[in-house]
């Protein structure tokens, strides 16, 4: 199994460097040749600006859709999740496969990121200790799409439809493992 | 569920991490912060005067006007940072209040302080501080920066200064990652740096936070220069703005960044870029008039 991790610009090296421990082929993707053979892609943290901006310009949007229309599973934390929906709230290159409503820097700058325990049932019922930075939350979702983690007061954090996964926060950034081998267990083995 | 915890350490480290790969411009009004976030930038360094404008016309230089400061934050969605002189901690304090996402203690501005660095523990918003070698680099974490980028010479254009700084770090990284847990006592004692942050760094063979460039990158080239050498992203601060074609130069080198291991885009990415800023030999530089000599 080789997952692929966006690389125009984030922590996709954490990603990569999960991966790898939990036994994952792990590659960067910065090509739209390097998506071939993949089961699967993560989009980073980072700046969705740039990543959309990089991805036009390298002509990653219209493979990357292609790749999520197949049913292989995409999870974007963070930015890879504004990258992912269908509505951010102003004109900026996304690649709108989620059907998701996402407000950017919802809390605000810099000094309002945060750690905090989340309920997540679908991981079990240790909480997972969440990294918010400059995040993003989900406003609203469509059908089919269900809901993972809530902030204490309702906003969505983390969601699932069908082969995507979205998290406003970034399991990347810490040693829990559990959202990775969530996302691993959804790509189906190659026969 | 638990508290909210802000300004913690995994947040301040990791709004870096989310900078990796990136390039971070120097902007000094709202309409070159747009230029930098339409061209790719992952963030932008909000500052009154470019390092070359500090260089020719002298003076103390400061924190930018908050107005300034204000304009660049309202203009942009990527986060914003700003310069403090070094120890200068109401500096600091201010731009915390204006709510910028990093602050920069930067020896390009006029130190305020030349023994002391600000504590930067005692702030919610995390610090980048440079650095000329790793003994300097831990001392700056020690003091509680979570990004570290090297010093280079500002505003000369010449990147010389920049791969001094980097070779510096990244081989004394490598050095004491081949060393004895007894002798890393004895490497911090001569390095001046925080035992626990030495092993920490001989741990990991890497900086414990997230490690720029800075200090005369001005080509594309130059930024994937650094890149291979081993640093997290790239800052460029006068290299855009003095560029005849900044929109052009700026895409550029964000493209480079990204792709700085593949010739042929940087080869691409290079042509017709217009006049890079015209530079300086930085050994034709009176020894006091060197930047990156400030702090220590």
């Amino acid at each position: 199994m080789r997952i692929g991790v966006l690389a125009l610009q984030g922590d996709f090296i954490e990603h990569i460097q999960i991966l790898r421990a939990l036994g994952v082929e792990a590659v960067e993707v910065r090509l739209p040749a390097q998506l071939r053979d993949l089961a699967g892609v993560i989009l980073p943290g980072g700046e969705s600006t740039t990543f959309g901006k990089l991805a036009v310009e390298y002509g990653l949007i219209e493979p990357l859709r292609e790749f999520g229309k197949t049913g292989k599973p995409m999870w974007g934390t963070c930015a890879g999740m504004i990258f992912l929906a269908k509505e951010v709230g102003r004109a900026q290159p996304v690649l709108g496969l989620m059907d998701v409503k996402v407000k950017r820097n919802a809390f605000g700058r810099q000094v309002e990121s945060f750690e905090v325990d989340l309920d997540v049932p679908v991981l079990g019922a240790e909480p997972f200790h969440a990294i918010f930075i400059r995040a993003p939350l989900i406003e609203s979702v469509g059908e089919g799409v269900r809901v993972l983690a809530r902030l204490d007061d309702g906003a969505i954090v983390a969601a699932q439809q069908g082969n995507l996964l979205a998290t406003a926060f970034h399991p990347e950034l810490t040693r829990d493992t559990r959202w990775h081998r969530y996302f691993i267990a959804q790509v189906k083995p190659v026969a | 569920m638990a508290e909210k915890a802000v300004g913690t350490w995994a947040v301040k480290v990791g709004m870096a991490q989310q900078l990796k790969g990136g390039v971070i411009m120097d902007v000094t009004n709202a309409e070159q912060a747009k230029i930098a976030e339409e061209a790719g930038a992952c963030a932008v360094m909000a500052l009154e005067r470019v390092p070359a404008d500090i260089r020719r016309e002298g003076g103390v230089a400061r924190m930018a006007d908050p107005t300034k400061i204000i304009e660049i934050m309202d203009a942009v969605t990527i986060p914003v940072m700003a310069k403090a002189r070094i120890g200068h901690f109401v500096e600091a304090q201010v731009l915390e209040a204006l709510g910028v996402d990093y602050i920069d203690e930067s020896e390009v501005l006029t130190p305020a302080d030349e023994e002391h660095h600000i504590d930067k523990h005692a702030f919610r918003v995390p610090f980048v501080c440079g650095c000329r070698n790793l003994g300097e680099a831990l001392r700056r974490i020690g003091e509680g920066a979570a990004m570290i980028r090297t010093k280079g010479e500002a505003g000369t254009g010449n990147v010389v200064e920049a791969v001094r700084h980097a070779r510096a770090v990244l081989g004394e990284i490598r050095r004491i990652q081949n060393m004895r847990p007894d002798e890393w006592m004895h490497v911090a004692k001569e390095m001046g740096a925080p035992y626990e942050l030495v092993k920490q760094t001989a741990e990991l063979g890497r900086l414990p936070v997230v490690n720029f460039a800075a200090g005369g990158i001005a080509t594309p080239a130059d930024a994937a220069l650094m890149m291979q050498l081993g640093v997290d992203g790239v800052f460029v601060g006068s290299g855009i703005f003095k560029s005849s074609d900044p929109m052009r130069r700026a895409k550029a080198i964000v493209e480079a960044t990204t792709h700085y291991n593949d010739p042929e885009i940087i080869a691409r990415v290079s042509r017709g870029l217009g006049e890079a800023m015209l530079g300086l030999d930085v050994r034709q530089i009176p020894e006091k008039e060197l930047l990156a000599v400030r702090g220590w």
